[in-house]
């Protein structure tokens, strides 16, 4: 279908075409340049070579399709489209960074650094799945960690979009994805499942951690279906300084049934970005891989059973999205931390599969960090921890989901959104005290988070008829700006 | 230049004016008409007034087998497309009808086909409610994007070259790009008489320059559209059904 073939110096569309800098097995990516464009680009060019190479052609429609709908800095910034009936192309910003291949050399990689990558490719894979789109072939060469520290992914060419027909699950009838990396589904045809992108991760991250692959390399459809029914060995039999809680947090991710991994990207980053929040199970404590009997009556299980159905992919992330509750645990504001509980459990009620995180923002001096102790010498920080768990003690059925975090920050509304940016927080819950001609001028940490987190922000008060007996009940209160 | 596109009006005056009103915020500038105008709603007149306005205007409409049987009574249907395609006949003024025998069975406009129904054999009016058949329509022109209407529930069907075609059920309000290297049949959902399970009135917006096809749902006054049904003394059927979109 190429028309010519590109040289440089040649110019495409008004793009001068500049070094070739790769040359992959489905398209050859070249340096370009044009006068109104002032950020480096790379074109993209498919190899269609004369004959059957359908998947390449269609996984190039796919890309096209997929990327002008993705924003943010997770993915590259899209520039133009080729059409196929001319040139076909994408020329997308270059992204000045390190793909995690080279990593895969000297692993295994030290555990502070493979969390802090988890961490990144998680939230980065939260965004992507936000924006309903599946990358389904996730593996190291197809992740950029950018200057700043960001991951970014690349290639979208086995990617589908929630919302849009997926031109390559209806042609195909091959398992599409990459061999160490696909998921147990992707291998019986399921493209529907953002639990399947949570897998290859797992893959990545086992595989940093212990130079091994899981599942190995297999070239052949029964070596790719044995992961169906055959569970990796545990990371501790390999490394023993792998931490219990790391082990759990991979293990999930690697589960054979999506159901029992991570449900979304994001409560894995969470999990990552706060080890001592994380739930152990028996995963975590696993020493070698499950007995052959039970291996075998999974094998019997996937030959007899039927192909699960579509997952709906939107439906699934909104179950098991992570709510913040913001607590203030300051003295006279117990009526309106109680009607901020009765709020959280509503929520708690209507989705199964969320987690909650209980968090209260201990004010710090602007200047001058240092440990706070009260008078009496009693560690502050630690008195804080106890008291929302206390706060959180009636809410004791759901124990397995809520997790707890005392943030010390100058600024507490500042110190809420951050968490909500870098937690990827689907929904806050904050109460507001009452209203006070001082507060209104200085503004209230609720008003700010609403005003800035990038998220649905509920603000609980109590109700006006009580207004008066708790403006009294602060009226001692200075304007402590604490949650 | 985005061109909204609506099909099955059925003579239901509110769906009708809640789309273009729709498609008008939207940003659309042309709009073209698949067929079915009139039968089963009170409104006949108004709609075949208005759409011929636009037409005097250049926009385009085809037609549909229920304006069809405006003219000729041999046309096949059930009973109560019968019951009220009788009453459209009495209702519909001499000028009116005229209007709509002058539609034609298909129109083409640039890289696009607009028909009512199946495109190989246009005046059966087969319906498009499968690959195979959607399979026919396709290789009945050489055109990137088929138009049609007819079902009343909206899919899209896509095909490859030397693949059959795949259907795809659409989201409201996504925008859909139609890759130049298949060829698509977009069958839209009703205006006026929506089956789908989704009562409010559906229609869809092509912007050429970018390929790109958007579904739509409007929600409209289903009460004040059943109600003149009821006094028109057509089926009670016909407005009971535009509440559950059925």
């Amino acid at each position: 279908m190429s028309k010519q073939p590109l040289v440089e110096g040649s110019t495409l569309d008004g793009f001068l075409i500049g070094e070739k800098l790769h040359t992959g097995g489905m398209a050859t990516l070249w340096r370009v340049t044009r006068d109104d464009i002032d950020v480096p680009i790379v074109m993209k060019v498919p190899m269609i070579l004369d004959g059957d190479d359908a998947t390449t052609i269609v996984g190039f429609e796919m890309e096209q399709m997929i990327l002008p709908m993705l924003s943010g800095q997770h993915v590259p910034k899209l520039f133009a489209i080729g059409d196929f009936a001319r040139q076909p192309y994408i020329v997308m910003e270059y992204i000045d960074g390190e793909s995690l291949l080279p990593l895969l050399d000297t692993a295994p990689r030290p555990v502070d650094e493979v969390v802090s990558i988890g961490a990144r490719v998680a939230r980065a894979l939260s965004e992507l799945h936000r924006q309903h789109v599946l990358h389904l072939d996730i593996k190291p060469s197809n992740i950029m960690i950018r200057k700043s520290g960001e991951a970014a992914f690349i290639d979208f060419g086995l990617s589908r979009h929630e919302m849009l027909p997926d031109l390559l699950a209806e042609e195909f009838h091959l398992p599409m994805g990459t061999g160490p990396y696909i998921s147990p589904e992707q291998i019986l045809r399921n493209r529907t499942d953002p639990r399947s992108d949570i897998f290859s991760l797992g893959v990545l991250l086992y595989h940093l951690l212990t130079k091994q692959r899981p599942f190995g390399f297999p070239r052949n459809n029964r070596g790719l279906r044995k992961r169906l029914w055959r569970d990796p060995t545990p990371l501790r039999a390999i490394n023993p300084d792998i931490p219990p809680w790391l082990q759990e947090i991979v293990l999930r991710c690697l589960e054979i049934d999506p159901a029992n991994r991570y449900p979304t990207a994001a409560q894995l980053a969470f999990d990552l970005q706060h080890p001592a929040e994380v739930k152990l199970s028996r995963r975590a404590e696993r020493t070698r891989r499950d007995s052959m009997s039970v291996a075998w009556r999974r094998w019997w299980k996937t030959v007899t059973s039927d192909p699960k159905p579509a997952t709906d992919m939107s439906a699934q992330m909104q179950q098991a999205r992570i709510v913040l509750a913001a607590v203030d645990l300051s003295p006279g504001m117990e009526i309106l931390a109680e009607q901020l509980r009765v709020h959280v459990r509503n929520v708690l009620e209507t989705h199964p599969g969320m987690r909650l995180a209980c968090v209260n923002v201990l004010k710090t001096a602007r200047i001058g960090m240092h440990y706070p102790l009260d008078e009496s010498g009693r560690n502050i920080h630690v008195q804080r921890l106890v008291e929302l768990k206390e706060w959180a003690r009636p809410l004791g059925e759901w124990a397995e989901q809520v997790t707890f975090h005392v943030l010390e920050h100058p600024d507490p509304a500042a110190a809420l959104i951050e968490y909500v940016r870098s937690n990827h927080v689907d929904h806050v819950l904050i109460g507001a005290r009452a209203s006070s001609t001082l507060r209104r001028y200085l503004g209230s940490v609720s008003s700010q988070v609403v005003a800035e987190a990038p998220c649905t922000v509920t603000v609980v008060r109590v109700a006006s008829t009580n207004l008066a007996h708790l403006e009294h009940a602060n009226t001692p209160q200075p304007e402590v700006a604490d949650t | 230049m985005p061109t909204a596109l609506l099909t099955d009006i059925h003579a239901n005056r509110e769906a009708f004016d809640a789309c273009v009103e729709h498609a008008r915020r939207q940003g659309a500038t042309r709009f073209v008409f698949l067929g079915d105008l009139v039968g089963y709603g009170a409104d006949p007149g108004y709609v075949v007034e208005q759409v011929a306005e636009h037409v005097a205007r250049g926009d385009i409409a085809v037609l549909g087998n229920h304006d069809a049987a405006v003219a000729d009574p041999d046309v096949g249907m059930n009973a109560y497309a019968r019951a009220a395609i009788d009453w459209t006949r009495d209702t519909l003024d001499a000028t009116q009808k005229a209007f709509l025998a002058t539609l034609p069975m298909q129109a083409e406009d640039g890289d696009c086909l607009y028909v009512h129904s199946e495109a190989s054999q246009p005046a059966q009016w087969h319906y498009v409610q499968n690959a195979g058949v959607a399979e026919r329509s396709l290789n009945a022109t050489q055109k990137h994007v088929t138009f049609c209407g007819h079902v009343h529930r909206p899919q899209l069907y896509h095909m490859a070259p030397g693949k059959p075609p795949v259907c795809f059920i659409p989201s409201a309000g996504v925008g859909i790009p139609l890759s130049k290297s298949r060829r698509w049949l977009a069958v839209l959902g009703s205006v006026g008489q929506p089956r789908d399970d989704i009562p409010s009135a559906s229609y869809a917006i092509f912007d050429r320059t970018r390929a790109l096809l958007s579904f739509h749902r409007a929600p409209y006054d289903i009460e004040k559209a059943a109600n003149k049904i009821k006094q028109a003394g057509l089926p009670a059927i016909l407005s009971a059904r535009l509440y559950i979109g059925r």
